[in-house]
């Protein structure tokens, strides 16, 4: 039989291109002989010289080779058909593009080669040979030809290569010829004979490195997973696959499995014990995924400890795990110095870590646990940052509620939002069926009887609510439609007190320091604001006497919004009069026994009352406008904001045909914080690095300095158009510089207001006259913090002063053109 | 701007003590005038003249015990009235009488007003606290005899009944009996078989009055809290609560929707009446008239809608006569 080939070969090579009789006989003799398979080495050396000329032939001769050449391809050894295509189709390194090459036989033939299943053949040839202890260099060569097909046939066609080669197509095909190697792979193992997996183990690394992880394995994860369910030899080729990766390519692979597979089971079948035995899958899955990555969802790290917690020998990986966590996590330094983001998913990862633990293994760590919730505790509240301490408070609890199953358990307060409860559902385990997000579509059908429950619960909820918001709107219709009784004015409509509130300002100074009646001293609280806004030269006598005892006012009884009633009572007086009070106030900020509460309240009222005097007022009445900083008092009048939405949206919506300004003027007034802005801001300046025995704003008290930063901010931003805004941006300047390299995040992100304010407040000839080698220490300074800094809101902010600093420039080339 | 709230169309003074009941009797055919019944603290029933707006009779049957509840019986010739000397006694006013023609002594102590239902010609029913404590006794006038006793299973805790409201969906169907409790519940009882159908605990103190309108199967009902609480009877007979609306000040001394089922008003110990439309409980207005606080709101049955009145009496001694809402 071989003879029949060997003649047909030695015709086929003898003239100057082989005639299409030859071809015709060669394929009848290859058929006969029952495939490449059978062929010997000369005959496939001959065979592939053939292939050669013939993509030679096709390539670069006159004329295509005449007969059924194509076909010699697709029925010829795979391995030497691809490369000598591969070699026809690039150009020799350093020569010019001819003219004549014809590329578009050499395309369709690859074509038919990779639609009819040629790459499962070819990677089973390369198993074969491997098993039987191949030549490398080939193996390498067709590897690299395989995985880089595509950007081949890109590159040669200048990009107008045929669908099948675009990768989203041609990796799926890929992925599923990889598929059919393995089951032939298994019946051979079930046959009884040896089979090496290294080259598609290769093939697989090599695809993962190149990015194109979601597309092979989004079909390559879920054929596994279902081949996998049952047959333990199926298992034992799936683990190995993934082993036989080499070591640089590891990392690619792993982080595929884990973000494909459809749950922690899943990836405990198709991988295996690989992080046992793999000491590169381990580093990767203990350490890179957890502690020096954060940008995988939740779900990937619900799989990946999930599937740490799946198996004895992993177990231990998992309490090792907990505990580097539970260390980063109560690190000071990486509380201070690693973004919001990591630390949120680090502390994600000890919740789940928590929810796979088990009584005993708890046991085992419970010293353990215990010291690193005290430290962690510890120093995430003492972050700047609300988002960090309520991380740490929840995940302080949840610790806490695990390790002492009986006794009592810590117990924070903190607002109860969506953030939280996700946060705290990480704790129970979570269901087998974890939905990984975009699943391939042709395994949906497969995927859609496992998820079955999940979808119809969520399909009925959905459904249920829906009704209700229906049923909602059909009897608010019902109810408006006929409602059409008007209302009279409810406005008086007030709580009723039971005394009358005192109406001189005198009287207040009197019960809210001596008086023992509470009734009264609520009243009065409650009246205090008002009473000092309509007697401005009564409160003047006694301004200071008043804004120390509102200092000093403590809650008595209880009365809804108390703090609030008080500030606005506090920012009263200042503003009615704003210099005695401002330097009593001011004065009180770096005195002795104050608690940080009440330093925190002068500055909030420092801020308050500047920019109630700097805004201009209409018929006595404080228009309301945006705050300046929204970091101060948040929600407070956010409720509101619909109205001005409304508003805006009918205006866009209105076409206006009269001529000529349609809105009213903007009412224009002096703005009375002109004369006293330097009163509210200097004193603020002068004594922050002097610590007292009590208060060490350098040191401990950082949260009360980033509160300071940010007034100064504020009131530098409402000091513009004032006399004394440059001294004051110059103070400011000198200020953020001694203090540019602060530790803490939210003292950092206010500094940077405090240039953008100056950048915005000082007029542009003052800032470049006065200031300008402040200007440019400060922004090479900004650049460094735009690169380096750890936060991204600094990062932010910063790169806007860079952008305010280039609009400054643009506008003094505009006015002064050197 | 909405405009401010009305005053009172007139006041009636010279009660001299708190006023706790009232009831009108307008609905009578010229040359019969509009009349007004007030019961007041000092055991006085005024009997006033709404066109000449002064007391006609003043009658005294109560011992100088306070009136808590006053209703006529077909017209305003026979009277019915409930005092805390634990008697109701049935007046006869026909032809300038000025008698007590029978009374029924209850033996209860609280402060529980009764409830008449009329459910055929010349037959009623009143509901009226009975003598153990969490009773509620059901008597057919004008025989006296007693329909049923409503006894809460033992162990039930409801406490003492402080509201009642009879009740049926139409003419010839059973009658029902609504009953707000000490401990907040509001509960539906079947007479005839004298047993709960639904308990609805809608208030964390005791239901200080309720109303109930058997067309939209709604009803409300308020409390000393700050609440009012307005629920549901389903066709399964049970209570459900609709929804609950937020007062500015706490207690309702009395509740009371208007015949026509559009708005219906609440007397605060706030000294305040507060008018709302009762479709959808929606605030009209907040009448602030009285100086004390406010124990009884009536809505007045003309005939023709743009002369019906609203009536309030206060522990001030004023009965207040608003004209509201009589447009629609």
């Amino acid at each position: 039989m071989a003879t029949a080939v060997e003649s047909a070969l030695r015709e086929a090579l003898a003239g100057p291109a082989p005639g299409a009789a030859a071809l015709g006989a060669l394929r009848d003799g290859l058929a006969a002989a029952g495939g490449p398979a059978a062929l010997g080495r000369r005959q496939r050396e001959r065979f592939g010289a053939l292939l050669r000329s013939l993509a030679a032939a096709a390539a670069e001769g006159p004329e295509e080779p005449a007969g059924p050449w194509r076909s010699c391809f697709v029925e010829g050894p795979p391995g030497l058909a691809l490369s000598a295509l591969l070699g026809a189709l690039g150009e020799p390194p350093g020569a010019a593009p001819r003219a004549g090459r014809r590329l578009q036989p050499i395309v369709e033939v690859l074509e038919r080669f990779v639609r009819e299943g040629r790459l499962a053949a070819l990677m089973w040839e390369v198993c074969q040979q491997q098993a039987r202890g191949g030549p490398a260099e080939l193996q390498d060569a067709l590897l690299a030809g395989v995985v880089a097909l595509p950007d081949r046939v890109s590159n040669s066609l200048r990009g107008r290569n045929p669908a099948v080669f675009f990768p989203q197509n041609y990796f799926p095909l890929l992925g599923a010829a990889i598929v059919e190697v393995l089951h032939e792979i298994s019946a051979s193992l079930r046959g009884g004979s040896d089979c090496s997996i290294s080259f598609v183990s290769q093939v697989l690394g090599k695809v993962c490195v190149h990015g194109r992880q979601k597309e092979i394995l989004s079909v390559l994860v879920p054929r596994l997973a279902d081949l996998t369910k049952s047959d333990c030899i199926w298992q034992r080729i799936c683990w190995r696959l993934v082993e036989c990766v080499p070591e640089r390519w590891m990392e690619a692979v792993v982080l595929g499995f884990v973000q494909r597979a459809p749950g922690a089971d899943v990836l405990s079948r198709l991988l295996g014990n690989l992080v046992v035995k793999n000491k590169q899958a381990q580093f990767v899955v203990t350490q890179k995924f957890l502690l020096l990555q954060y940008g995988y969802t939740t779900a990937v790290l619900q799989n990946l400890l999930g599937y740490l917690s799946l198996d004895s020998l992993r177990r231990a990986l998992l309490i090792k795990v907990l505990q580097e966590l539970l260390e980063t996590w109560s690190s000071s330094s990486a509380v201070k110095h690693s973004p919001a983001e990591q630390q949120e998913y680090i502390s994600k990862a000890i919740l789940i870590c928590l929810s796979h633990l088990k009584e005993p293994e708890i046991e085992s760590c419970r010293q353990e646990l215990l010291t690193s919730m005290m430290e962690g505790v510890k120093c995430h509240l003492d972050s700047s940052l609300p988002q960090i301490r309520r991380l740490g408070m929840i995940v302080a609890e949840s610790i806490s509620s695990k390790i002492n199953t009986d006794g009592p358990v810590l117990k924070f307060q903190y607002e109860e939002d969506d953030e939280a409860r996700e946060l705290k559902s990480l704790l129970v385990q979570a269901p087998s069926i974890c939905a990984v997000p975009s699943l391939p579509d042709d395994n949906r059908n497969e995927k859609a009887d496992a998820a079955l429950p999940l979808t119809s619960e969520s399909n009925g909820k959905s459904h249920t609510a829906a009704t209700h918001v229906v049923s909602d709107e059909e009897s608010d219709a019902e109810l408006d439609s006929d409602d059409d009784l008007t209302p009279y004015d409810m406005s008086e409509d007030k709580e009723l007190k039971k005394t009358k509130a005192p109406v001189y300002i005198r009287d207040c100074i009197e019960v809210l320091t001596g008086s023992e009646d509470t009734d009264k001293w609520e009243a009065t609280v409650k009246a205090l604001e008002s009473l000092v806004r309509k007697n401005p030269a009564a409160t003047r006598e006694v301004s200071v006497e008043l804004a120390k005892i509102l200092l000093h006012l403590e809650e008595k009884t209880c009365i809804e919004g108390f703090a609030e009633l008080r500030q606005r009572a506090q920012v009263a007086v200042l503003t009615v009069d704003p210099i005695p009070v401002a330097q009593y106030l001011t004065s009180q900020f770096y005195s002795l026994n104050y608690s940080l509460r009440q330093r925190m309240d002068i500055l909030d009222v420092l801020v308050l009352a500047a920019r109630e005097l700097s805004f201009p007022k209409v018929h006595g009445k404080i228009k309301h406008v945006e705050k300046p900083c929204v970091q101060l008092l948040p929600g407070s009048d956010s409720s509101n904001d619909w109205r001005k939405i409304v508003d805006e949206r009918i205006k866009s919506k209105t076409r206006r045909f009269a001529k000529g300004p349609s809105q009213v003027q903007v009412a224009s007034g002096p703005n009375e914080f002109n004369s006293v802005a330097g009163h509210f801001f200097f004193p603020l300046l002068q004594n922050f690095d002097r610590p007292l025995s009590t208060f060490d704003l350098l040191g401990e008290d950082h949260f009360v300095l980033g509160r300071l930063v940010h007034t100064l901010a504020v009131l530098m931003y409402l000091a513009v158009n004032t006399v004394a805004v440059t001294a004051m941006g110059k103070a400011l300047m000198e200020f953020v510089w001694a203090l540019r390299f602060h530790t803490d995040s939210y003292v950092r992100q206010g500094l940077l207001s405090c240039i953008s304010s100056v950048l915005l407040s000082v007029p542009a000839e003052h800032l470049l006259n006065n200031m300008t080698e402040e200007l440019l220490e400060t922004q090479s300074w900004l650049g460094d913090v735009v690169e380096k800094d750890p936060d991204g809101d600094c990062r932010r902010l910063a790169l806007q002063n860079l952008l305010l600093l280039e609009n400054l420039k643009k506008k003094l080339n505009k006015t002064v053109p050197s | 701007m909405a405009a401010p709230p009305p005053d009172p169309q007139f006041v009636l003074r010279g009660t001299s003590a708190a006023v706790h009941a009232l009831h009108f009797s307008c609905g009578g055919q010229e040359p019969d005038v509009p009349i007004l019944f007030s019961g007041s603290e000092n055991g006085l029933i005024n009997v006033w003249n709404l066109k000449t707006r002064r007391v006609d009779k003043a009658l005294d049957g109560h011992g100088r015990k306070s009136v808590c509840w006053v209703e006529t019986m077909d017209g305003k010739d026979r009277l019915l009235s409930q005092g805390r000397d634990q008697r109701i006694c049935l007046w006869d006013l026909a032809e300038g009488r000025t008698s007590v023609m029978d009374s029924v002594f209850t033996e209860s102590v609280g402060f529980c007003r009764c409830s008449l239902l009329k459910v055929a010609q010349g037959r009623w029913l009143m509901a009226m606290a009975a003598k153990a404590l969490d009773e509620v006794q059901v008597l057919e006038l004008p025989s006296k005899t007693s329909v049923c006793t409503l006894k809460p299973e033992a162990g039930a805790k409801l406490g003492m009944p402080m509201c009642l409201k009879l009740w049926q969906i139409s003419c010839d169907s059973q009658p029902l009996l609504l009953s707000g409790y000490e401990d907040g519940s509001v509960v539906l009882w079947n007479l005839s078989m004298g047993k709960v159908l639904s308990q609805l605990f809608c208030h964390q103190e005791p239901v200080m009055s309720l109303d109930f309108d058997s067309e939209k199967a709604k009803g409300i009902s308020g409390s000393s809290e700050k609440v009012l609480s307005i629920w549901s009877l389903n066709e399964q007979q049970n209570l459900q609560v609709h929804t609950t609306h937020r007062l500015v000040n706490a207690g309702i001394s009395d509740i009371t929707i208007r015949p026509d089922k559009k708005i219906l008003a609440t007397a605060g110990w706030d000294h305040r009446i507060r008018v709302f439309g009762w479709k959808k409980l929606k605030p009209l207005a907040v009448l602030d008239y009285h100086t004390a606080t406010v124990h009884c709101v009536s809505f007045s049955d003309h005939k023709n809608p743009s002369e019906r009145l609203l009536a309030a009496g206060s522990k001030d001694h004023r009965i207040s006569i608003w004209s509201i809402y009589t447009q629609t």
